[in-house]
């Protein structure tokens, strides 16, 4: 299964991201900012970092750049799509995604390990992960308060769209969320970083069974299951 | 022409670079400071008017959390 990694200038954890996946058995695709194209890949993987600076707000540059139009058509065609971090917010940023990620409410940039609870395993991103499963996740972000209004958060709630949430929120996001889907679930945002906890070497490997899910499903489709 | 475009956070949107800014504010002998909201500033030299409004809608601002205004100023 070929997974494409968009490189935002800025973008910083592209190359863990390149890795991660390809640990899991997956073919990582480099995707260049300026590609007008997928180059045909089965998945999309939007990395964290600071795309174009995090000039005038986290992913809202990124959110024009030549690769995201190609990438907005995929996602509306049912294609599976995650954002990590400032991924999430370039997803949210394009309306892929309902809300938006505020500055944190302690004002500081929060970079720790935090616990978060698998809400929904009913997207192509968590259907590997045991429902209600607790993980440790690193955090590494200074705008990852998620707020979305009331009635969106009710939607969220309703329809089981909250996809992570905090069990000790580092930012002040309503609801502890900490990961959302989009009305067709094939579009997931999380703030948390599960490719930095994807090998022991790196003192956490919680994050894979996000990374393995997506492989999972395909084998799915594969046996016509 | 100039135009100056304004965008803050909504109101009863948290801002904790306002209140950051609020609770600095008596720390130097400015008392009475009830609150205080943090925007940014766009100034523009543009042809004509006409897509200053698209431009807030689209990229300047965030409609989800932001509000904005505009004006020519020259």
């Amino acid at each position: 299964m070929r997974v494409g990694v968009p490189i935002f200038p800025g973008s910083n954890c592209d190359r863990d991201a390149l890795s991660a996946l390809e640990r899991v058995g997956a073919e990582p695709v480099e995707l260049w900012h300026a590609d007008a194209d997928l180059k045909g890949v089965d998945a999309v993987f939007v990395p964290g970092g600071f795309s174009y600076g995090d000039y005038l707000r986290p992913g809202a540059i990124a959110r024009f750049s030549g690769v995201m139009g190609p990438l907005e058509e995929f996602a509306r065609d049912g294609g599976p799509v995650i954002g990590v971090c400032n991924g999430f917010q370039v997803l949210a940023e394009a309306h892929l995604l309902p809300g938006a990620l505020l500055q944190n409410k302690s004002t500081r940039f929060v970079c720790t390990r935090t616990r978060v609870r698998v809400e929904s395993v009913e997207t192509p991103w968590t259907a590997a992960c045991e429902p209600g499963a607790e993980l440790t996740l690193p955090v590494a972000h200074n705008e990852g308060n998620y707020y979305a209004d009331a009635e969106t958060l009710r939607a969220l709630e309703e329809e089981g769209r909250v996809v992570l949430r905090y069990l000790e929120n580092p930012n002040g996001s309503a609801g502890d969320i900490a990961g959302v889907c989009n009305e067709a679930r094939n579009v997931v945002g999380l703030m948390p970083h599960p490719e930095r906890a994807s090998d022991p070497v790196l003192g956490l490997d919680d994050g894979l069974c996000i990374l393995r899910s997506i492989l999972q499903g395909a084998a799915k489709a594969g046996a016509g299951v | 022409m100039k135009v100056r475009v304004m965008v803050r956070p909504k109101e009863g949107i948290l801002d904790p670079q306002g209140e950051a800014v609020r609770r600095a504010l008596p720390a130097l002998g400015f008392e009475g400071v009830k609150s205080v909201h943090v925007g940014r500033l766009v100034e523009m030299e543009v042809e004509s008017a006409e897509e200053v409004e698209g431009m807030c809608r689209r990229l300047l601002a965030n409609p989800t959390i932001e509000e904005y205004e505009w004006e020519i100023v020259e």
